[in-house]
């Protein structure tokens, strides 16, 4: 190279080509991580560094609040504790009917040889952020791995239930809310026990219980709550309660929409549910299924 | 054509490396505030990102947007790689327009570096549509719009370290 620029004029690739390379790496990563999840320890790797920045963010914030609660008022705190108190004692006569009801529920149970019902464990966290991404509907919450969040596991809130923990990070989870395009959650009608399952509907804020027949027996107000088949979630908690019933003779299914009671746009403490028991597997049908296909390939293999 | 800021074309100083690291770490802090709603909130990586790609091209590039749109995605659960490319082609385009913009004011500048913050968001959505999700409005651009008016804003107090002390000697010759 006699003629070489001197290093001055050095400049490295053309940004054409560094666009290139960076775009092909992008797209390559955005293929592993929507369908091979490949790109999980990157993520985390990434998340852990930059917790120390989101907390630093958060500092402000987290002191203002502090400031206020330290600074709330006598008075107000006397009226809240009289409120709870009274609240409280609502709440006394099924919390003591409760303890009795349990045992005698066990005994039932036993008496029927049905499995004993777990106690569940429950994580209490605080949602820190809302993912910035107007495609989905997810919230952060402030417990990872490291206090014993697993995917999967059902969050509810005061009300009822907001979502499932999709992904975790050591010191964060990332809980994907009943509001979101891809969340279906199995739920049935109070009222009648009509099972369905409900779809969060993209827009954001309600969801939709999807293929129930134009006839089916739904109204509105019906609450819906979670019918525990799918073993994620706990049965009985409640999820939505339904706005606008839309029959059409021209579908075959109606068109039902449900506002979620937990309050899926607000910030605030929340509760991972711990796994429930295993869900009991199809051991019978499985296990003659299977050898049923074994023994077809042998007979094809010709053995 | 002269820019409204520093009036008769002044000569920066040199500007400081750990400075434009601290505003790209700065306007990550405020992108990762916990926001209700994030329609209508700028994304201030984006702006900051296009803003030193403008002004310093040598120094800031696709490399590091792409570093930065990484980031944005680990901290967000979005689709990875998402915020990645989409800040890479906004690193591009103004790098590769950084002579255009600056002979404009600041405010037509705005206009322009709106451009290229909606060709950012657009490349976003468009994955994002590729990867199965529902558009979710109208209001998903509006972050731009708030980023573009930012622009100006931006402008005083990033090159605020850069300019000249006040005292104006006449007797140097630049």
């Amino acid at each position: 190279m006699e003629h070489a620029p001197p290093q001055f004029f050095h400049r490295g690739p053309a940004p054409i080509a560094r666009l290139t390379f960076f775009a092909l790496l992008s797209i390559l990563l955005m293929v592993l991580d929507a369908r091979f999840r490949y790109a999980e320890p990157l993520r985390q790797f990434i998340a852990i560094a930059v917790y120390p920045i989101q907390q630093l963010a958060l500092a402000p914030f987290t002191m203002l609040s502090h400031t206020s609660e330290y600074l709330t008022s006598q008075a107000t705190l006397r009226r809240e504790n009289a409120e709870l108190r009274a609240r409280h004692l609502v709440d006394a006569q099924d919390l003591l009917t409760l303890e009795a009801q349990r045992a005698e529920n066990q005994q039932l149970r036993q008496l029927l040889a049905a499995r004993e019902k777990v106690a569940r464990e429950a994580i209490f966290a605080e949602i820190v952020y809302a993912a910035r991404d107007p495609f989905s509907r997810k919230v952060i919450v402030d417990k990872g791995t490291q206090q014993g969040v697993k995917p999967g596991q059902p969050v509810i809130d005061a009300d009822g239930v907001l979502g499932q923990v999709t992904r975790v990070q050591p010191l964060l989870a990332e809980v994907t809310l009943v509001t979101d395009k891809d969340h279906a959650i199995p739920v049935q009608v109070l009222r009648n026990g009509l099972r369905g399952v409900a779809y969060g509907s993209g827009d954001g804020t309600t969801m939709t219980l999807r293929h129930m027949a134009a006839n089916a027996e739904v109204e509105k107000g019906d609450v819906l709550v979670t019918s525990g088949i799918d073993g994620v979630y706990p049965s009985g908690l409640p999820v939505a309660r339904v706005e606008r019933v839309e029959r059409d003779a021209a579908y075959a299914f109606a068109k039902i929409t449900c506002q979620p009671i937990a309050g899926t746009d607000r910030h605030g403490q929340v509760l991972v549910l711990a796994k429930t028991e295993e869900t009991p597997v199809w051991v019978e049908e499985s296990g003659r299924a299977g050898k049923k296909a074994a023994k077809a390939k042998r007979s094809r293999r010709g053995e | 054509m002269r820019t409204i800021e520093t009036g008769p074309e002044h000569i920066l100083l040199p500007v400081k490396v750990t400075f434009m690291a601290a505003s790209l770490l700065a306007a990550l802090a405020f992108n990762l505030l916990p926001w209700q709603d994030v329609r209508g909130v700028p994304d201030l990586v984006a702006l900051v990102l296009a803003f030193w790609c403008v002004h310093q091209p040598r120094k800031m590039g696709i490399g590091i947007a792409w570093v930065m749109g990484l980031v944005m995605d680990a901290a967000n659960g979005t689709l990875f790689g998402q915020y990645a490319l989409a800040y890479a082609a906004l690193a591009y385009a103004a790098q590769g327009l950084h002579r255009r913009i600056q002979r404009f004011t600041v405010w037509e500048q705005a206009v322009q570096v709106l451009v290229l913050l909606l060709g950012s968001q657009l490349i976003m959505l468009v994955v994002r549509l590729a990867a199965g999700g529902t558009f979710p409005g109208l209001g998903f651009f509006a972050g731009s719009l708030v980023g573009a008016v930012l622009w100006p804003l931006a402008s005083y107090l990033l090159l605020a370290p850069q300019r000249r002390p006040a005292v104006v000697d006449e007797t140097r010759p630049i």
